[in-house]
């Protein structure tokens, strides 16, 4: 088992001839995902490395009949496939996409959720499962083992950091999901760590935060309230100064709120353990689940 | 990006928010014909953008086009928050019977523009959330991100105001929503907004960010930057798509990531280093970004080594071997480096490292420990 993608998953990848598009429709192919589409207006009939290629989601969707999607288009064209793909009724949408400005994502959050769709990101490193041989994003699959690790996270190589120390102690994971770095996201950590408290396959769940907002406070509510499997934590971001854009557009203190120091308390008392060095949550993890 | 509050002034001006006349002036005796042009009283105030310019002495009243060149002089030589006063705003001077707060930010939680207002205008709405967060109202704008007539006048009548200043007041929350959505901006504040003894409702400061994501399709305002927001590697960094903020410590770093960025941060504090700087070399750098990223750190005279960190997923490590290599080959300052290189093409990048006579960890805390133990030394 796994959550959002398994063995079913048929991909359609908007955005399949440019170059991140491609060479990465490339590493998932490889790694065994099923990708039966993709979109790019102006390029129906082509194919890209044996996957067709149509003008419109809908057209895609009625031909390969997909149910995930993922979107590698630039920021100003991003806002829009998503909205496509949501009105082609692609119930997963995993975007990629880095640098959407964050008014654009206003309607777009609330018309995903209206047309029942799941928005993953943007500027997300998207969604595997290693036992699956499923992926679908750009999160490097070799240093992935299955497992019964969940992880959630709002970072990229941070995430993969994490796994690489998780994999070296032989602890797999069930699936990793990176929920993106930017102010408005389609999905919450509360929504994933449900997900992996409900998941069979799932034993123990690792959350990856850091600096700004307050996803990872309410987070931490709802693990004390709500998970009964052990959690462990990092945040990044604990010596970061504030009023300071720290890469992500969503990593920042502001006006004394978002602080490193606010959330791993809030994780403290819910009872997560927090690890202070990234390496340190696989030790964790592998004396709780041995 | 941070707009001064006279280009701010501008904006709110051009959206029909009532705002005194003013003009910027770059001089005391430019302040001093401004203040002629006004023809009244006038705020002379320090343009710079950082808050607290009212405690450091950068906002005088001036009765005559003499005294507010006198005020511009001494303005004019101060330095607020790190930042030396360039320029001032010469501003109309309004009679105050009341202030008020009204701010619109996105909020990250209910995804939807949020309007505030306070009755304690004048002062920074964080201190009245901490101090008294029931005198703050509230209305999120709904998602087509524009603020209902009713919102607007529902506010007003919790300020307590009259009914004349509520339909004054809820023109200008509107005007106000409508503009933060044309510019893309990430706040948008008038603090104070005032009501004047004649009941007249006049926004007296203005403050704008505008999301950076945003300004590739508003070059209108992209233009509008101000140097002293960043400095001159900030701003390289900025150009060639790198994360860059300088920090106070010794130690220059290089990450692939955000996450991962703020992470080395954090283990070299907990090591007991001092990171010099936080750098995103950016997903998928090739070998020149990897160089101008090399180039940025030691630009800074206080960094006497360099960690980079760098996982590679989309980015290959032999790119970031061949930006390191080139990068230090060519150098006048001899800089130990410290490199910790793991991921997609991994061989490929220490052999690079090692015929350059660079050597290289896998992990990344013995990476920290040797570039902590280093740079004490």
């Amino acid at each position: 088992m796994s959550i959002l993608v398994d063995a079913d998953t048929r991909v359609l990848v908007q955005g399949i001839t440019g170059n991140q598009g491609s060479f990465h429709t490339r590493l998932m192919l490889d790694y065994g995902a099923n990708v039966v589409a993709g979109v790019v207006p102006g390029r129906g009939g082509q194919s890209v490395h044996d996957v067709p290629v149509f003008d419109t989601v809908e057209e895609a969707v009625d031909r390969t009949q997909p149910n995930c999607g993922i979107i590698f288009v630039p920021a100003f064209a991003a806002p829009d496939a998503i909205l496509e793909q949501a009105a082609g009724g692609v119930p997963l949408i995993v975007c990629i996409t880095e640098g959407i400005p964050v008014i654009d994502m206003i309607p777009v959050y609330h018309r995903v959720r209206a047309a029942k769709s799941r928005l993953i990101g943007p500027n997300c490193p998207g969604v595997i499962s290693p036992a699956h041989k499923v992926k679908v994003g750009i999160l490097p699959g070799q240093i992935h083992l299955p497992g019964p690790v969940g992880v959630v996270s709002r970072s990229g190589t941070l995430t993969y950091e994490v796994v690489q120390s998780l994999s070296a102690l032989r602890l797999g994971q069930s699936t990793c999901v990176g929920i993106g770095g930017d102010p408005i996201i389609g999905t919450s950590f509360i929504e994933v760590v449900d997900m992996f408290e409900r998941d069979p396959s799932t034993e123990a769940i690792v959350v990856i935060g850091e600096i700004g907002g307050t996803d990872e406070e309410q987070c931490a509510e709802f693990i004390a309230d709500n998970v009964s499997k052990p959690v462990f934590a990092f945040i990044a971001g604990r010596t970061a100064p504030p009023e300071k854009r720290m890469g992500h557009a969503g990593a920042i203190v502001s006006g004394g709120s978002g602080t490193a120091v606010e959330k791993i308390k809030a994780f403290e008392s819910a009872g997560v353990r927090v690890a202070t060095i990234p390496d340190e949550i696989a030790a964790a993890a592998r004396s709780a689940l041995s | 990006m941070k707009l001064h509050e006279y280009q701010a002034r501008a904006l709110f001006a051009g959206a029909g928010i009532p705002v005194p006349a003013s003009n910027v002036a770059f001089s005391a005796s430019e302040a001093r014909g401004v203040a002629e042009e006004i023809g009244n009283p006038v705020v002379v105030k320090a343009q710079v953008l950082v808050g607290g310019r009212g405690k450091a002495g950068g906002v005088k009243l001036a009765q005559t086009p003499a005294a507010a060149q006198e005020a511009a002089e001494k303005i004019l030589g101060l330095t607020i928050g790190g930042y030396p006063v360039e320029k001032v705003l010469v501003a109309e001077a309004s009679d105050i019977e009341r202030e008020i707060y009204l701010g619109a930010i996105v909020d990250r939680d209910a995804k939807r523009i949020l309007l505030m207002v306070s009755g304690e205008g004048g002062v920074e709405i964080e201190q009245v959330a901490r101090n008294n967060p029931s005198a703050i109202h509230r209305e999120f704008v709904q998602p087509s991100s524009a603020l209902d007539a009713h919102q607007g006048r529902r506010l007003g009548f919790m300020l307590g105001l009259d009914w004349r200043q509520v339909r004054q007041f809820e023109s200008i929350a509107r005007s106000l929503v409508k503009l933060a959505v044309r510019i893309d901006a990430s706040l948008a504040e008038i603090n104070p907004l005032i009501v004047t003894p004649e009941g007249d409702l006049r926004a007296i400061d203005a403050k704008v960010n505008i999301d950076d994501n945003a300004l590739f399709r508003r070059p209108e305002l992209a233009k509008l930057r101000n140097s002293e927001e960043e400095t001159g590697p900030e701003r390289r960094a900025r150009e060639s798509g790198i994360s860059y903020v300088k920090l106070d410590g010794d130690i220059g770093c290089m990450v692939n990531g955000a996450g991962l960025a703020m992470a080395l941060l954090d283990v070299i504090k907990l090591q007991g280093g001092e990171p010099a700087n936080f750098l995103d070399v950016g997903g998928g750098a090739d070998a020149a970004q990897v160089r101008t990223a090399m180039e940025i750190i030691l630009a800074d005279p206080a960094v006497n080594l360099v960690l980079v960190n760098i996982f590679g997923g989309i980015t290959r490590c032999d790119e970031v071997a061949r930006g390191v290599v080139a990068a230090t080959s060519g150098l006048d300052r001899d800089v130990p480096l410290v490199v910790r290189l793991v991921g997609t093409n991994e061989e490929e990048g220490l052999a690079v490292l090692r015929s350059a006579g660079i050597s290289a960890y896998t992990g990344m805390v013995d990476a920290v420990n040797e570039a902590v133990g280093r740079a004490a030394a």
